[in-house]
């Protein structure tokens, strides 16, 4: 999508207006291919090749009556009437052969339509057609012929494939630096790095020009990374290299989605229908990732799609299919209009074979962790009936929990991380309707009969900008007041003296932000300033409540917390012109380093998978922090000592190299002193060679000189 | 004309791997801001002793300070287009100007006197005196039906003796681009240039064979828009759109080094005392947009010339930096600006203390 925009920018720097070029017009010389080897192609003149035999709209009709001379023309005018119903039969395109002995025909016929699907058709619809009881057609189209001929007489039993043992897909866990993985593009560029932040730069791991068509995209536990093509899409993963593993077919690819626990792969497609009042066309497949099996397909345009997106976008609001919590990928569910499908992944059908009927409905959430739904309906027949919040248990479809709300306007549902609570910040009117206010329920899950809490902020009527909860915590921060410096406020679920309570933390005035993000380990969190204030960058800390540092990404459009809350990325990407790039952050806001890509489209951490540790074990790593800090702060400096060793290195032998050059040009410099001095006319100063004096010395000269000059001229 | 003065800082760049101190002291190093030109600069000079600065800007008159107060000592007035470049002779007793009303001109430095002037048919782009000022070279631009072309003109000791003929003429292979730069090479046997084909090229400046072209490899891949030699026409440095400036040896064309920076390379010098190089640049004037005024970097950055690591930066200009020029002792430089401010920096003692 990306690409696009940029293309468009070019053109109109070029003056060319896209819309008038037809791209098909074009023609490449033959065999050039401008140095850019596209590997896609070569998947698309593959997937060609094995349709392309040429006798595609051919059929085969076995099992006719065999017929003597005379009724040859009878049967033939028999065979044509059944077929020309299904498609047009080529001229001469109908042929019964005939023994030359007997002079009776052979039972069977070829005949040829115009087009393959005509041929198609016809093979569905006759096969099995009974002419008369003792004649039952066996249609079969001739590319498949020399197939079928092959079978042989006697079964064998499939003979067992070597044992070749898979590769780890999870090697880049083991990684000795215990580095994470990203993944970005710029230019035409796919690039995987490790975050090696002792380096202070990014180390290569595998590099592809024109991986995808549009983005890349990690599975939610980072095994594979997906790409998009134009026959379908692809992911790619290994234990060294990025190899390619499985290619799902679906032709102009736009979206992909994982479930959570990556065993399917949802592809999107749409097509822009021709007449423009006409809703787009949209194809959704759900992939089985491992063995690249179709499971389903959904086919429909693109309003039974659309709806509980955000009002009056195009398209879908992706992911159309929403996947329950937990890893096990069981359930998924789509919204339409007054209707909320959940399928189940072992028949991909229908749980109890219909939907959920709900008038009005207009958003779906599932639970992070549980197969709960949490569903929003808005008030209806102008207030009389109020709007609706509430949680369905799957696949059961008890309502587990409701609450009505009146006077809303709006309303959005948060999920924390582990599924213990829901917050849904409702947006009323006021008693004029003129204005709305905020107001937030939260539902805490795992407590017996879902209690829900009505929380409203100090100031009733300030506009809430942003809302998070921690990862795995009990904390929540929300960003509120009216620009340009809005407070960020700090709540908790949870306190030692009042456990059932909300209760808030701290809250701090007028910040620069609009963005919240949280360490996926919880703690710590950015209150980021992007788009209009310049990618300003507060770290601070939610245990303590104080600020560890300031910082600002200049423009920055995006915030990345790697998977385990060690680094933060902040990236500018190609929406700017000017410094495209990333920045790798600690969490506590200390720049460890910078790089700089033209065209920056998109930059991904490699998720990891959860971690085996229990709770307990984690608890007492952290208690023993001090005893293992110490072996890695040794491992730190061993680093650090053999950089700054290579580094004074590579100095040495840069200055050594200059040295050399120095010399040869003072040695020249010299040999051509005599002929210079002819040019000038026998001129004999040459002053500006003493440029080449020791330098110690002359810095101490200097220093005293200068001062004076300033002074001198202040 | 009164002074302007300006608060200003030598800060450290962003780079965090760098350790260089940072110089920020209002007291110290205050830039001198010179506005006497009312178009964006092209041009700066220094003479050989460094006390004077020529500087040249589109507003057609080329204009002399003193390089150490930035006090106006007075312009040359009589072209009738752009400036584009001058040099000055080695006694500083001679200008020449190239200006887009296509003429090169020969002027008196101390009276401001127009000596003669060279007439082309397409705008002249840049002028080089040779050493002992005997010759000087000057480009020309592609221009309706002319292409760029290399004039090799003889200079007359005595202004009444002056001819207009050309020694030579060289035309470039890539006609339709423009020459942005040519200089003499050691002892005038050759002459460099670089242009808008971001290929550097050596002409014998005797028979007018070409000697040398940049390999494109290594080369740049955008237009080259400036051209520094060193004192002892050893090595040059060439700036370009594409983002980097790059280091020669003027003999061999031998690529040294290379400089990344993050902004297309309007303008390069070379400290003579030190070794740093300063590039200077900035988003293209036309693509400067309503956005904060840090997203252009109209920054003269520094760079160690040996390490290729940046130092710092200069700050100041609201516009593209055009031209960059270092006074020949090494201890102060000046830029100059898509915003018609020439500044005038004289370097202080924490500069000079940088280590890295």
């Amino acid at each position: 999508m990306v690409a696009a925009v940029d293309i468009d920018g070019r053109a109109a720097q070029l003056g060319i207006n896209w819309s008038e070029i037809n791209l098909d017009s074009i023609q490449l010389p033959p065999g050039d291919d401008f140095g850019i080897a596209s590997d896609d192609e070569a998947v698309y003149h593959e997937d060609q090749s094995e349709f392309d035999t040429g006798f595609g709209n051919i059929i085969v009709v076995d099992h006719l009556p065999v017929v003597t001379r005379e009724k040859y023309e009878k049967l033939e005018g028999v065979v044509k009437k059944i077929y020309n119903q299904l498609g047009v039969i080529r001229e001469n395109g109908l042929w019964m052969p005939v023994d030359p002995d007997t002079k009776k025909t052979l039972g069977y016929c070829l005949i040829e339509f115009n087009t393959a699907q005509e041929a198609q058709n016809a093979k569905e619809k006759t096969h099995g057609y009974k002419l008369d009881k003792s004649h039952i057609f066996d249609v079969n189209k001739f590319d498949d012929f020399d197939r079928l001929m092959n079978v042989k007489e006697e079964w064998e039993p499939p003979q067992a494939r070597p044992y070749v043992p898979a590769e780890n897909y999870q090697k880049w866990l083991t990684d000795e630096k215990a580095r994470d993985q990203l993944v970005i593009r710029h230019g035409a560029d796919t690039e995987v790095y490790w975050n090696d932040p002792r380096q202070k730069m990014p180390v290569p791991v595998h590099k592809r020009p024109y991986w995808t068509e549009s983005y890349v995209q990690w599975s939610p536990l980072g095994t594979y990374l997906v790409t998009l093509h134009k026959q379908g899409a692809a992911v790619w993963g290994g234990a060294d290299t990025f190899t390619r593993l499985m290619r799902y077919q679906h032709s102009m690819v736009k979206l992909v989605d994982f479930s959570p626990g990556e065993k399917y792969l949802v592809t999107y497609h749409s097509q822009e229908p021709s007449n423009p009042r006409d809703a787009s066309k949209v194809e959704i497949k759900v992939f089985d990732v491992r063995t690249g099996r179709m499971m389903r397909d959904f086919k429909g345009s693109a309003d039974e799609f659309s709806i509980g997106g955000p009002g009056g976008v195009a398209g879908a609001s992706w992911p159309v299919f929403r996947w329950a919590g937990g890893n096990d990928d069981k359930y998924f569910a789509k919204l339409s209009k007054n209707t909320i499908s959940v399928y189940e992944t072992e028949t991909f059908s229908l749980i109890d074979k219909k939907s959920i009927k709900v008038d009005n409905v207009v958003d779906i959430c599932w639970s992070p962790t549980d197969s709960i739904l949490s569903l929003f309906v808005p008030e209806q027949g102008g207030g009389n009936q109020p709007a609706k919040a509430a949680l369905i248990q799957i696949p059961s479809k008890v309502e587990l929990r409701q609450k009505n709300l009146f006077s809303v306007s709006d309303c959005k549902m948060y999920w924390q991380s582990s599924g213990e609570y829901l917050a849904v910040k409702v947006d009323r009117y006021t008693k004029t309707k003129k204005s709305t206010y905020s107001g937030f329920e939260l539902f805490r899950i795992k407590e017996r009969d879902i209690p829900i809490e009505v929380l409203e902020l100090d100031n009733k009527n300030d506009k809430i900008i942003a809302f998070a909860w921690e990862p795995k915590g009990h904390r929540f921060a929300v960003i509120h007041g009216d620009q340009p410096r809005p407070d960020v406020s700090f709540y908790t679920m949870k306190t030692a003296q009042n456990t059932g309570r909300v209760s808030k933390l701290a809250t701090l005035k007028a910040k620069q932000a609009n963005a919240l993000f949280w360490s996926p380990t919880g703690k710590y969190i950015i209150l980021a300033g992007l788009k209009g204030f310049n990618g300003q960058l507060e770290f601070f800390n939610v245990d303590e409540l104080e600020t560890m540092a300031t910082a600002e990404h200049f423009m920055a459009t995006e915030i990345l917390w790697d998977p385990t809350g060690r680094y933060v990325a902040t990236a500018v990407t190609s929406v700017h012109e000017m410094d495209n790039g990333f920045t790798i952050w600690s969490f506590n806001g200390n720049l460890l380093y910078r790089t700089l890509k033209d065209h920056f489209f998109q930059l991904a951490w490699r998720p990891r998978p959860p971690s085996f540790l229990t709770a307990e074990k984690e608890e007492e790593i952290a208690k023993n922090l001090k005893k293992y800090s110490k072996k890695y702060e040794a491992e730190d400096q061993d680093v650090s000592l053999l950089l700054s060793e290579q580094d004074r290195e590579k100095r040495k032998a840069l200055k050594e190299e200059w040295e050399k050059w120095v010399m040869q040009w003072k040695s020249l410099h010299e040999e051509e002193k005599l002929a210079r001095q002819n040019l000038r006319d026998g001129e004999v100063s040459d002053v500006e060679e003493d440029e080449y004096e020791a330098k110690e010395v002359e810095f101490e000269d200097v220093i005293d000189v200068t001062e004076e000059i300033v002074q001198e001229s202040m | 004309m009164p002074l302007r003065v300006c608060s200003f800082s030598f800060s450290r760049p962003s780079s965090p791997s760098s350790t260089v101190i940072s110089i920020d002291s209002d007291t110290k190093m205050r830039p001198i801001l010179m506005k006497g030109h009312e178009r964006p600069l092209t041009f700066l000079r220094y003479n050989r002793d460094g006390d004077l600065l020529f500087s040249c800007a589109k507003d057609h008159t080329p204009t002399l300070w003193y390089a150490d107060n930035g006090e106006r000592l007075g312009t040359y007035r009589g072209h009738n287009g752009a400036v584009w470049c001058c040099d000055v002779s080695r006694d500083s007793s001679r200008l020449i100007t190239g200006s887009a009303d296509q003429t090169a001109k020969l002027w008196d430095v101390q009276s401001g006197q127009e000596l003669f002037t060279f007439k082309f048919g397409s705008p002249t782009r840049s002028v080089d005196f040779a050493v002992g000022d005997h010759l000087a070279v000057i480009t020309t631009d592609p221009f309706m039906e002319r292409t760029s072309a290399i004039h090799v003109k003889r200079i007359a000791e005595d202004p009444q003796d002056q001819v207009a003929d050309s020694v030579l003429v060289l035309q470039s292979p890539e006609g339709r681009k423009r020459i942005n730069r040519a200089v003499w090479g050691p002892l005038n046997q050759t002459i460099v240039s670089g242009g808008e084909d971001a290929v550097i090229r050596i002409w014998d400046s005797e028979t007018g064979k070409l000697l040398k072209e940049s390999d494109g490899e290594v080369g740049h891949k955008k237009p080259i828009t400036s051209l520094c030699k060193a004192a002892d026409d050893s090595h040059f440095i060439t700036g370009s759109l594409d983002k980097t400036a790059k280091l020669w040896d003027m003999r061999t064309l031998t690529l040294i080094k290379t400089y990344s920076t993050v902004v297309p390379v309007n303008a390069v010098t070379m400290s003579p005392l030190l070794n740093h190089v300063v590039l200077g640049g900035g988003q293209d004037a036309s693509a400067v947009t309503t956005t904060d005024h840090r997203a252009g970097k109209f920054e003269a950055k520094f760079y160690d010339k040996i390490l290729q690591e940046e130092i710092g930066g200069v700050k100041g200009h609201f516009g593209p930096i055009n031209a960059l020029a270092f006074n020949p002792d090494g201890r102060s430089f000046s830029s100059g600006g898509e915003d018609g401010y020439v500044r005038l920096h004289h370097l202080d003692s924490d500069y000079f203390n940088i280590k890295i």
